[in-house]
């Protein structure tokens, strides 16, 4: 089949012109001041407060978040596996169908709920609960997050789980092995790869994210998505922006490498 | 057992509520008969609005081009590139690879960023082509990794056979590859497409003068208070999605019960 | 596998549907009569596009914007994106500046005649000559406040930073007007270029943040008539159709002064379709479509033979129209350098 080889050419090309040379593109923008000439000012920007700051809250937050959909979907990537629902397609449909649903428009629903005046208050006053309005706090936007992309967690975790062994997890329990050393001992470590294409996909977009905090931080809340974009889109400072882009870059790669020192395996692509 | 099985039961339904709760809100918004977060009374006023609103159908429509256009084309390239890197092996497979996980890895943010500085260095006039040149970058990384499982599990030796038969590369092909590979092939034109369709962010940042997608669209509109009418579209999208899966899912059924 | 080939083929002949289809879009963009506009969200009766392209047999691409800055980003990276656009005073001083911007021939926009030549001086102030500007609306910034919620007079942007409207207050989310806010209330000019100036407006509005409920631009409007807070920083265009949705509303330019604004319909540099251009600029300054313009958007019209069918009672209030009192207190934005405009941006980003 060597003759195939060619075949991938085609795509290696089209890498290179939309993906490559825009990176560099970014790098040489990066490095550049206004007037054109060298500079490193743009990637120390990252330690004036306001751009730090925005950082350190981007961590934080992607980072809850992520802990958060690792936990709410283990869960279910466990009890749909135990249904034997299978891998059947018809699953997978009812997590992503509602991306079908405009992503700005769930998320703009959930300011239908939480805001004053929203469903939520007026549930919680007809109960006799007062509630306070939680649109502008970090809390909306993790809840924001977690709802976005809970099912990029779910997805990885099923496929794995189903396609793992069921004879291995009956021998470790006719070996004497209870429910909880078979499942710390037998399914996680099997599931490593899942979770770990779980997490890439729900920290990466979390961590970059400028439309969550913009709708459900009633824009009090800046975090490192939102200064990039308004470098590009406000302050007509693409070199700024570049800077940032490139800091912001450097540490995903940081964080997918520390991560996939646990995908022994090294695939990594259950999806 | 029982208990396990309740309480699994009960925390399914809570992950449902969550994700479709939203949902609900935004269907059962789009029969109010007034704008703003209170109900009012039914009516279905918004979606009489929706067929005169120019804007919103235009808006889906260059929505649902893209979104299929896009996703042919990476599914093509994706099935292509795939057969290609099947036959490449040790470090050129993997830089290949590598490069391939870059737009996932990437961010959309910067994905969508350094392709406008792209498009705007070499002179290339944001519109259609811009826009679509953007989501199939995106799509095809997804493509190739729908396919690839696939391609890897195929038994080569009856593709071999049927050429040492006399087939035609192209022949042996289409007649013993192609359908195995289909189920992630169109797992993976499914997968582009929906991406494409949902996505904001790389569209933001490479649409042309007056193209707007239901996303950037609604973006503008938040910021004056979004009419009921998307959500009455949005109705719409999301009741076919739902006729079409119970569609396809039907005939299964019936065929278990023989 | 035949289920799924049959959804392939479903949406591959969906696919080539589509595709057919794609001509007529094309010929949609790259046929020569059209004019490509950019305006501010919600900023035109859209009966009124629709009469322009039934009168002229101009196709209108119709886009929008929410801040000038914004806007000019887009330009500046293709000034042929768009014919005709709407910025303010200052991002027009910007643009002229930058050679954004063509300049207008008067004599096919024989309609100009009908602007205040009282308002054309005033742009004068930016666009020195009069050359580029055909001014659409202008009005004031001021605090639209609920009197329900709100039992005093207001006369001082002091209000804003009062703990008794903690969590009440919606401050606008554009630089230069937040700023102009913050520098007014310090008693300096909203166009300071003094450093220490700045620094003191930043940390006043630094410490203004714990009280804002919400930074908006467009959404102020919809939050204060759903009477989501009780005091909003707003423009005075939309005085108007606030009230008539919730007449607890009422507005207030402060003693203190605020801003004047114009925005004025300009030509980039780069429109490939200058006559168009300027026809859409003719129509937009005839009176019956600057009218039905001021009954839509409700913001000023600089129109004068507009202004003389608008109500008495519109014309002779200053929250719609300003009066000569109003005005005299305020300050039009200029623009003030890159460099400047630089540090006001990095000064914002210290108050969130």
């Amino acid at each position: 089949m060597n003759k195939k080889k060619w075949l991938s050419t085609p795509y290696l090309v089209w890498m290179i012109a939309f993906t490559i040379i825009p990176l560099l593109l970014i790098g040489y923008y990066g490095f550049t001041g206004r007037d054109g000439s060298f500079t490193i000012e743009n990637i120390t920007a990252i330690f004036s407060p306001a751009h730090s700051k925005a950082l350190l809250k981007s961590l934080y937050l992607s980072l809850l978040c992520t802990i958060v959909c690792l936990i709410l979907a283990y869960p279910v990537a466990l009890i749909l596996k135990n249904k034997n629902v299978g891998q059947g397609g018809f699953v997978i449909m009812i997590f992503i169908l509602p991306m079908w649903m405009n992503f700005l428009l769930r998320t703009y629903a959930w300011l239908n709920l939480l805001d004053d005046g929203g469903i939520i208050e007026r549930f919680c006053e007809s109960i006799g609960i007062s509630y306070t309005s939680i649109i502008g706090t970090d809390i909306a936007i993790i809840l924001g997050m977690v709802y976005n992309f809970l099912p990029f967690m779910i997805l990885p975790l099923f496929n794995v789980l189903t396609k793992m062994d069921q004879h291995v997890i009956n021998a470790a329990s006719d070996l004497g092995a209870n429910a909880f050393q078979t499942f710390t001992k037998v399914v996680l470590p099997l599931s490593l790869p899942g979770i770990v294409s779980g997490v890439t996909m729900v920290f990466v977009p979390s961590l970059t994210t400028f439309v969550i905090s913009d709708l459900l931080g009633a824009r009090k809340v800046m975090l490192i998505g939102n200064i990039i974009e308004q470098e590009f889109s406000i302050a007509d400072n693409r070199h700024l922006g570049s800077g940032l882009s490139l800091v912001l870059m450097i540490f995903i790669l940081a964080s997918m490498a520390l991560i996939h020192r646990y995908d022994k395996n090294g695939e990594g692509s259950s999806l | 057992m029982k208990l396990k099985r309740f309480f699994s039961q009960i925390y399914l339904t809570l992950i449902f509520i969550f994700l479709y709760a939203p949902i609900a809100v935004l269907i059962v918004f789009s029969f109010n008969s007034e704008k703003g977060s209170r109900f009012n009374h039914f009516s279905l006023r918004w979606y009489q609005e929706l067929f005169q609103s120019e804007m919103i159908l235009d808006a889906l429509w260059n929505t649902l081009f893209i979104a299929v256009t896009s996703a042919f084309f990476a599914t093509i390239i994706g099935l292509i590139s795939c057969l290609g890197i099947s036959a490449l092996k040790g470090k050129p497979k993997a830089v290949y690879m590598s490069l391939n996980n870059i737009p996932m890895l990437n961010s959309e943010l910067v994905t969508g960023l350094s392709l406008m500085l792209v498009f705007a260095a070499f002179g290339l006039t944001a519109g259609y082509p811009t826009i679509l040149i953007a989501h199939i970058t995106f799509n095809i990384p997804y493509v190739i990794l729908s396919i690839m499982p696939r391609l890897l599990q195929t038994n080569k030796s009856t593709y071999e056979a049927a050429i040492d038969l006399g087939a035609s590369p192209m022949y042996a092909f289409y007649k013993i590859l192609l359908p195995e590979l289909m189920p992630g092939i169109f797992s993976g034109f499914l997968l582009a497409f929906t991406m494409s369709l949902d996505d904001f962010i790389i569209t933001y940042f490479t649409r042309g003068a007056g193209i707007n997608t239901l996303s950037t669209l609604i973006y503008s509109e938040v910021r004056k208070g979004i009419k009921p009418t998307i959500n009455a579209l949005s109705t719409i999208m999301f009741v076919s999605v739902l006729l079409l899966l119970f569609f396809v899912n039907r005939p299964k059924k019936d065929s278990t019960k023989q | 596998m035949k289920k799924q080939s049959f959804i392939v083929g479903i949406v591959l002949s969906l696919s080539l549907m589509l595709t057919g289809c794609i001509d007529k879009s094309n010929s949609e963009g790259t046929s020569n009569n059209v004019v490509k506009v950019y305006n501010w969200g919600d900023y035109i009766d859209e009966d009124v596009i629709a009469q322009f392209e039934e009168e002229t047999g101009i196709t209108v691409i119709y886009d929008t914007f929410s801040t000038n800055e914004e806007l000019y980003a887009k330009i500046s990276s293709d000034p042929s994106l768009y014919d005709v656009i709407c910025p303010s005073d200052y991002m027009i001083e910007k643009m002229i500046q930058n050679n954004l911007l063509a300049k207008i021939n008067w004599d096919n926009v024989p309609n100009v005649k009908n602007i205040d030549p009282l308002m054309m001086k005033r742009v004068s102030d930016f666009d020195s000559n009069n050359q580029y500007t055909l001014p659409y609306t202008f009005g004031t910034v001021g605090i639209l406040y609920n009197t329900t919620m709100v039992d005093e007079d207001i006369t001082s942007w002091d209000v804003l930073w009062d703990e008794t409207y903690k969590n009440n207050i919606i401050m606008q989310d554009s630089v230069r007007d937040a700023f102009a806010v913050a520098l007014k209330k310090l008693g300096y000019s909203l166009n300071s270029t003094n450093e220490h100036e700045l620094e003191e407006a930043k940390d006043l509005l630094r410490s203004q943040y714990p009280l804002v409920k919400a930074y908006a631009i467009d959404e102020v409007r919809d939050k204060m008539i759903n009477g989501a807070a009780a005091l909003g920083v707003i423009y005075s265009g939309e005085y108007l159709y606030c009230t008539e949705e919730n007449p607890d509303l009422a507005y207030v330019v402060p003693e203190e002064g605020s801003n004047l604004w114009i925005d004025g319909w300009v030509i980039t540099s780069g429109s490939k379709n200058k006559e168009n251009a300027e026809k859409w600029l003719n129509f937009l300054a005839r009176p019956d479509i600057a009218l039905k313009n001021f009954e839509y958007i409700t913001y000023a019209t600089p129109n004068k033979a507009a202004q003389e069918m608008v109500d008495e009672e519109y014309l002779e209030n200053p929250a719609v129209f300003p009066d000569e009192e109003t005005i005299n207190r305020c300050e039009v934005f200029h623009y003030l350098g890159q460099e400047m405009e630089d540090l006001y941006y990095e000064m914002w980003k210290l108050v969130k």
